[in-house]
């Protein structure tokens, strides 16, 4: 239950790695007189791709990083609080 | 600055990300405790990197850039003395009380602990400064854009403001804290290529320093004023600051660095939303490891800038000037992007930049929604409605939140003066709040009527002391002595940090004297709220890793191990 945020976070610098890694590769090396000669694309590219493979890789092995107010404890406890306080109207469960 | 289509392609990822994020979190919105607490389930990581990054707003990674070019190294003091020790101090000492209380907000808990009129005074002022704060940076963002890249102000502000409008109406606090999280990586790695290149290109430290030093001459101040945090603090006229270390050390260091990093809810949200106390405690000290070490990440990028600027011919890059003849400092870091990345690292660096923006707004928009709806609507308009309502009202405030802040921006491009001035009547406000928490944490006598007291009479020692002293070379008027000038400060910096000591100090003063003259709650009611009367929070029986009270201390210890590093 829940979205894991490394989930997304994984995605996306895997896609960003890899569309740094593919201009990296296709780019004239001119455009990297003003990197002092150095390719950042396709080596930053390549730090991207293998951090959001690490962080895919957490995410699937770990538990969602969220869930609905009725599943945490503390949760819970600040929406009894607020009907006791007559903050909220109490409201059935199953709304 | 020209962007080709990968530049474009992956500003492109990036914002369909955030928004993807916004609608996968839909279906977990049910309750108003969903969308504006995150359900009370978040974990010490997620919620510590947003803590961090709710705060990294454009203004601070342009800013601290700027102020790397104009001040050098002694920039860090507002992360080494300006944050790391209030962040331990609110995990260590104060969470307990913002957690343990069950409060919804900071200004909730100042219900509980003092009365309604206090809560009242914060909630509203807070609501009022959060809005036009995001509408002021909106603005700077909108400028920054049109200079750099050509964008039409009015598009990019309106493309930005709906961004972050859809994805926190969706998903809520839990999709502004997915975002900062994402956003605070994407910083990170947006900008760690450039520090990586600008350093290699001066020739290391080292290099650095030599040119610095450069720089600190040309400008009238001995060598090292540019690469040394403390040797060059022991008066006022020999650093670029213009301020003392006792001014410094005291204003930055201590009230306006705990007045904001422990009472400001922009930033306690993040924490109040943990899964339990324990990562409520940890989340401010998990955010201050990064902080500690952000100084290199947007500081070195501006020093670079400005040491390159003094060798111009030689390097080919240089800051720009102000039509006053003065250097343009906030253009150093769009610049130094332009300058080190080819196109496709460009488009991360640019994204990067526009993440920074995004992640500090939706901070100001989820503050701004959650203290509407809990403190101002369902307190003073309509208590005792239904979850739902809330938090359609939540959503509600999210839309007209964002609406005033895209005004605002618009009201500035007319009207610049009229932002200055709210700027410096917020700094008022804010500057005497840390003694009001620290003597109602810490006294039990502490009395409403004295927090309100004194809150009041520290607005008004800043709003005096403005009116009698002035900055060097500054005219009377918005830049204070309306009263007629008793003092002239070095700086504005100077003149604000001073400002923030005596607001502090009255409100101190003046706290207690009301409290002794009025009658304080009875103890029954304090349980939970003041240190004396509250079981201590225990993190024994955990890793050491995961206590607060070890890793704060850690933490603090690197941090006097960096400062004296660059002494």
């Amino acid at each position: 239950m829940g979205l894991d945020i490394r989930i997304p976070i994984g995605l996306m610098f895997a896609l960003l790695g890899f569309v740094l890694v593919f201009a990296g590769l296709i780019m004239n090396s001119a455009v990297y007189q003003r990197s002092l000669g150095i390719n950042v694309n396709l080596w930053w590219g390549l730090v991207l791709l293998v951090f959001g493979a690490v962080m895919l890789v957490l995410g699937a092995r770990g538990r969602a990083t969220v869930r609905p107010t009725d599943e945490s404890l503390e949760g819970r406890k600040t929406e009894e609080r607020e009907h006791q306080l007559g903050l909220e109207k109490e409201t059935t469960s199953d709304e | 600055m020209t962007l080709t289509f990968v530049d474009w392609s992956i500003m492109l990822i990036y914002f369909l990300f955030v928004l993807g994020i916004g609608i996968a979190l839909k279906r977990y919105m049910k309750t108003s405790t969903d969308f504006f607490l995150s359900g009370r389930s978040i974990p010490a990581w997620v919620a510590g990197l947003a803590f961090l990054s709710a705060n990294l707003g454009a203004q601070e990674v342009i800013g601290m850039g700027a102020s790397g070019a104009k001040y050098g190294i002694a920039t860090s003091h507002f992360y080494w003395i300006g944050a790391v020790p209030a962040m331990i101090f609110l995990g260590v000492f104060m969470m307990p009380f913002y957690y343990g209380s069950r409060a919804r907000s900071v200004p909730e808990y100042l219900k509980l602990r003092f009365d309604e009129k206090t809560r009242g005074l914060n909630a509203i002022s807070f609501a009022i400064m959060t809005v036009f704060s995001s509408g002021i940076s909106l603005y700077a963002v909108g400028l920054l854009l049109q200079a750099i890249l050509g964008w039409d102000f009015t598009v990019s502000i309106l493309v930005s403001a709906v961004i972050v409008l859809v994805y926190v109406f969706l998903g809520g606090l839990t999709s502004a804290i997915y975002n900062e999280v994402l956003q605070f990586f994407l910083i990170v790695f947006g900008f760690a290529p450039l520090v990586i290149l600008g350093l290699i290109d001066v020739g290391g430290w080292s290099g650095l320093q030599s040119r610095l030093a450069t720089v600190a001459t040309a400008n009238g101040y001995g060598a090292g004023a540019w690469s040394d945090s403390w040797s060059y603090m022991g008066t006022a006229s020999s650093n670029p600051m213009g301020i003392e270390w006792f001014g410094l050390a005291m204003g930055l260091g201590f009230v306006l660095s705990f007045g904001y990093w422990c009472t400001d809810f922009l930033v306690v949200q993040r924490a109040m939303a943990a899964d339990s106390m324990t990562s409520a405690r940890r989340t401010p000290i998990i955010a201050s490891v990064p902080k500690m070490l952000f100084p290199f990440l947007v500081i070195l990028p501006g020093m670079i800038a400005i040491a390159l600027t003094y060798q111009a011919g030689k390097s080919g890059f240089a800051l720009p000037h102000k039509p006053d003849g003065t250097f343009n400092y906030d253009m150093a870091v769009p610049l130094m992007l332009g300058h080190y990345f080819p196109t496709g690292m460009l488009g991360i660096g640019l994204t990067a930049l526009l993440a920074s923006f995004m992640s500090g707004m939706a901070g100001n928009v989820t503050a701004f929604n959650t203290v509407w709806t809990y403190d101002i609507y369902q307190s003073y308009i309509k208590r005792g409605a239904s979850d739902q309502h809330y938090l359609w009202m939540g959503r509600m405030a999210t839309v007209f939140g964002i609406l005033l802040s895209v005004a605002a921006a618009f009201v500035a491009t007319r009207f610049n003066n009229i932002m200055d001035m709210l700027q410096l009547v917020f700094a008022f406000v804010n500057a005497p709040l840390f003694a009001t928490f620290l003597l109602g944490m810490f006294w039990k006598r502490t009395t409403g009527h004295g927090a309100f007291m004194g809150l009041l009479s520290g607005t008004l020692a800043a709003a005096i002391h403005h009116g009698l002293t002035l900055p060097m070379g500054a005219s009377v008027g918005i830049k204070g002595g309306w009263l007629g000038p008793v003092h002239i400060y070095r700086s504005e910096m100077a003149q604000n940090f001073w400002a923030a000591i005596f607001a502090w100090t009255a409100c101190f003063l003046v706290t207690i004297a009301v409290s002794m003259l009025s009658k304080p709650k009875p103890e029954s009611e304090l349980r939970g709220l003041v240190y004396s009367l509250t079981e201590k929070a225990r993190d024994t029986g955990v890793v050491w890793y995961k206590r607060v009270t070890v890793v704060g201390a850690i933490v603090l210890l690197l941090t006097v191990v960096l400062n004296i590093i660059f002494w």
